[in-house]
């Protein structure tokens, strides 16, 4: 497991290397540059501002800096909020924005797994086509209309539930937590049916049915592990999802969270905040792929015994 | 715990947290009965603040943070806008209108307590003007003499530039020309002094982006001192004990938000999270003028909409083919049916009642004439008329806008257009590059003064952008207007420059802007004013109870 762990590091590297690579350059080539204006910018503040910044350097130089830089943990100044590091704006915003995917993940995963589970001890009955037909209209239904009709319901009608806001007022985090993880619950409710509907008509179910258990103990006991396996697969690419694409539900709820800041540097050229957050999210991608792997091998024989005999 | 068991468990611990989450979302005080109570004004702020260094700062945003955390020699009434004393008590202007000396007052103090003199000036003057720094609005110091000079280093004493401290409460400044817009410029926060000790302790003058301005750090001379600034989250500040005109104060505190998202923030209002919104969503104020709501503030704002014309381009340069575009334009139209928040049709590029100024204009719309004065250009009922294109920046506002001019222009001219969107950074590089042939545009004055909308349009005007220069309209707007000796002369001046304009079009005005907010009827004394910029010395809270019911009833 460790060797397996140590060799899918390695892969990282030039896996980094080339987003980095392919991060810069496209930055660099998108038209218009971060310190353009409506008003018009006197070309001497241009000319002190790009030395400041190190842009009156050839390119080459500066990816080579920028590279030198980024392996000391250094992302370099954002160039939209003077005297902000992007560190400091990545260390800001994360909080909100794990946090966030955090209750998320929750909320997807009670919700997704009981339904999914349902589902799948009673196939082609009303307990599977309700949860399943309200699992379709999950994975439909985008954040961006979910989000303000939850808001409309509970925060404005009802009143029950600020309308926005992150860690300001009690239960502001509620919504948003629903918002984004009903798309993922959607999908780990079909995961989780098919894993248990697999599962469920393999021999070791009919024994342990056979030798008597209540129905909620073999699922509980014996299904469950084997059933999940494909959620747990899910899991990593979709903490990693939840972190990188929170940017609509942070738009929506007013959450300060890094996913704003990711979609703004975009939009303001803001170079070494786009690489900066970039590098960091695809670091998070690969480190979660590589945990929700090892989870999977941990929880499924078969693929212990595979890695076992590679190494 | 046996298995059973252990499932059993499951139960009452999703009753417990769901029970748990519900009393979270028990009724609680919303901002703004809090802020009513406690004197704290909840202000939605449209973004995330770039930087609250007054000679860094460019935006809205961070105009609104910074105006309460720092202060000019000169205030504005808030409902005139007419200069005031601010930290400056008294002012003389010499017979020639060239120099003022302002009479600081003595018992004006930084937040941290040191006494603030004319000193402060020379030295904040002195960084405003160093080129390293960065700063985009250097050139509203250019009026003073040798300023412009020693910004492009032409003169590099800055002795030479026109301020001086005669005494420690006696400031002296010297202008090229006389500038009867001077005293507005200074309560323009590229203006204001900033506290030197401070600023030098975090890094050396001319550095962008030090850490001065930062929660902890910050020193400034306003009615407030920052709070706390929590990045994405809020800005707040606090009263400041030792601004000299503290007792008459009654906010003790303001909270700004970063509301990105409009739709987020009028629903934020609704909520009675905010007391004032930044804007509001265009299709929310119908709504809210059928409703009669007393929170909608509209006001005539200090900008114009309009269309840049790319005089470069061919068909593009004759001035009948640009007249016949403008006088197409059915903006009474636009401004009913699209805008709806009683936006004023503009026919001249400065927006009425400036500085009592009324721009004489004979553009009008007149779709019999335009086709004339097309076909006169060479193309009869738009026959062989090049398929021409607007740019705008991606907005739903300014696709509407441009759609209807698209079909206008086809209806009464019978010529093809086309539409091109870009992002706001590509739109900027197309424009300055001169890469369009038709540009949507939007110019807010930063003073109240024709000149603010007029002197754009110089041949060398780094926010002209046309190609279009003419002689004679630079020798009125540089060399006559600055120079004549009446308000009046002067007036008269700008309209013989802006009748030029209108004759040439360059540009075609479309509407002058109109500020739209919501604001919460508890908040007392906020005045709108055309630059959309209340006092917050001036604002108080009382509590209005029905209020809050009406309004959400309503919508």
């Amino acid at each position: 497991m460790l060797r397996f762990a140590f060799y899918r590091l390695l892969q990282a590297i030039p896996v980094l290397l080339i987003v980095i690579s392919l991060t810069f350059m496209l930055v660099h080539s998108a038209p218009g540059g971060p310190f353009s204006a409506d008003k018009a910018v006197p070309p001497e503040v241009i000319k002190a501002l790009e030395a400041q910044y190190n842009l009156d350097q050839p390119l080459w130089q500066q990816y080579v800096s920028y590279l030198g830089d980024v392996l000391q943990g250094d992302f370099g100044p954002s160039f939209k909020y003077p005297g902000r590091d992007v560190t400091e704006l990545i260390a800001a915003g994360l909080p909100a924005t794990a946090e966030l995917a955090f209750y998320a993940m929750l909320v997807a995963l009670v919700i997704g797994v009981s339904a999914g589970v349902a589902a799948a001890m009673r196939p082609n009955t009303a307990q599977d086509y309700i949860p399943m037909s309200a699992a379709m209209i999950g994975i439909c239904m985008p954040s961006f209309l979910l989000g303000p009709l939850l808001v409309l319901v509970f925060g404005i009608y009802l009143e029950w539930l600020p309308v926005s806001g992150w860690d300001d007022m009690p239960g502001d985090k509620i919504l948003p937590a629903i918002t984004l993880g009903t798309g993922y619950a959607a999908y780990i409710a079909r995961l989780s049916r098919g894993g248990m509907l697999e599962v469920l008509s393999q021999d070791y179910i009919r024994t342990a049915r056979a030798k008597g258990l209540s129905e909620p103990l073999v699922i509980a006991k014996h299904a469950l592990r084997g059933g999940l396996i494909p959620v747990v697969a899910f899991l990593g690419p979709a903490f990693a999802g939840l972190l990188g694409g929170s940017f609509v539900v942070e738009t929506i709820f007013q959450i300060p969270g890094l996913g704003r800041f990711y979609v703004q540097a975009a939009f303001n050229r803001d170079y070494t905040m786009i690489l900066g957050t970039t590098v960091f999210f695809s670091t998070l991608i690969i480190v979660f792929n590589l945990l929700s792997d090892m989870l999977a091998i941990w929880l499924n024989p078969k693929l212990r015994q595979q890695t076992r005999g590679e190494s | 715990m046996n298995n059973r068991a252990r499932q059993h468990a499951i139960l009452p611990l999703l009753l417990l947290i769901s029970t748990l989450l519900l009393a979270a979302c028990g009724s609680s005080e919303s901002n703004v009965d809090q802020g009513n109570r406690s004197g704290t004004l909840h202000w939605g702020n449209g973004t995330e603040p770039q930087s609250l260094d007054p000679h860094i700062a460019t935006g809205v945003p961070e105009h609104h943070i910074i105006t309460a955390l720092m202060e000019g020699l000169i205030l504005k009434d808030s409902e005139t806008l007419a200069p005031k004393p601010g930290v400056a008590e008294s002012w003389t202007i010499s017979a020639d209108g060239r120099i003022y000396t302002f009479k600081l007052r003595e018992n004006a103090r930084w937040s941290n307590g040191d006494p603030h003199n004319a000193h402060d000036y020379v030295w904040s003057w002195w960084r405003a003007l160093q080129p390293a720094l960065g700063n985009l609005y250097a050139y509203m110091y250019f009026s003073i003499e040798n300023a412009q000079e020693y910004y492009e280093g032409t003169v590099t004493d800055f002795d030479q530039v026109g301020v001086k401290a005669l005494d420690d409460y006696r400031l002296q400044v010297t202008l090229s020309n006389p500038t009867p817009y001077f005293l507005q410029l200074l309560d323009h926060y590229s203006l204001y002094p900033v506290h030197r000790a401070t600023v030098e302790k975090f890094g050396a003058a001319d550095e962008r982006g030090t850490r001065w301005t930062y929660e902890g750090n910050n020193v400034g001379n306003g009615a407030f001192q920052l709070l706390d600034w929590k990045i994405n989250r809020r800005v707040t500040v606090q009263r400041n004990p030792y601004y000299w005109n503290t007792d008459s104060v009654r906010l003790n505190q303001i909270v700004f938000y970063p509301t990105e998202n409009v739709v987020s923030e009028e629903r934020m209002f609704r909520a009675g999270q905010l007391h004032r919104t930044s804007t509001i969503p265009a299709d929310k104020i119908p709504v809210y003028l059928e409703a009669q709501d007393s929170s909608l503030h509209i006001a005539p704002y200090l900008g114009t909409y309009f269309y840049r014309i790319n005089t470069r381009v061919p068909h593009l340069q004759d001035k009948q083919v640009r007249r016949a575009l403008a006088m197409t334009i059915d903006r009474e139209t636009i401004s009913k049916s699209i805008l709806k928040a009683g936006q004023i049709p503009a026919y001249a590029m400065t927006p009425p009642g400036t500085m009592g100024y009324y721009p004489e204009s004979d553009l009008s719309f007149d779709p019999e004439a335009a086709r004339q004065l097309l076909a006169d250009a060479g193309y009869p009922n738009g026959e062989g008329f090049p398929a021409t294109e607007i740019l705008y920046n991606t907005s739903e506002g300014h696709r509407k806008i441009a759609v209807a001019i698209q079909q206008m222009w086809k209806k009464y001219l019978n010529i093809d257009i086309k539409l091109l969107n870009q992002e706001w950074k590509v739109y900027l590089d197309s424009e300055s590059a001169g890469n369009y042939e038709i540009s949507r545009a939007g110019w807010i004055g930063d003073y109240v003064d024709p000149n603010s909308f007029l002197d754009m349009f110089l041949c060398n005007g780094g926010n002209n952008r046309t190609g279009w220069c003419n002689a004679e309209y630079d020798r009125l707007i540089a060399d006559v207007a600055p120079t004549v000796k009446t308000h009046a002369e002067r007036l008269a001046v700008f309209g013989q420059a802006e009748k030029i304009l209108m004759d040439e079009l360059p540009v075609i005005p479309i509407y002058i802007y109109t500020s739209v907010n919501l604001v919460n009827n508890s908040v007392k004394n906020y005045a709108d004013n055309i630059l959309n910029q209340p006092s917050f010395t001036e604002m108080y809270l009382q509590a209005e109870p029905q209020q809050k019911r009406l309004t959400e009833d309503q919508h």
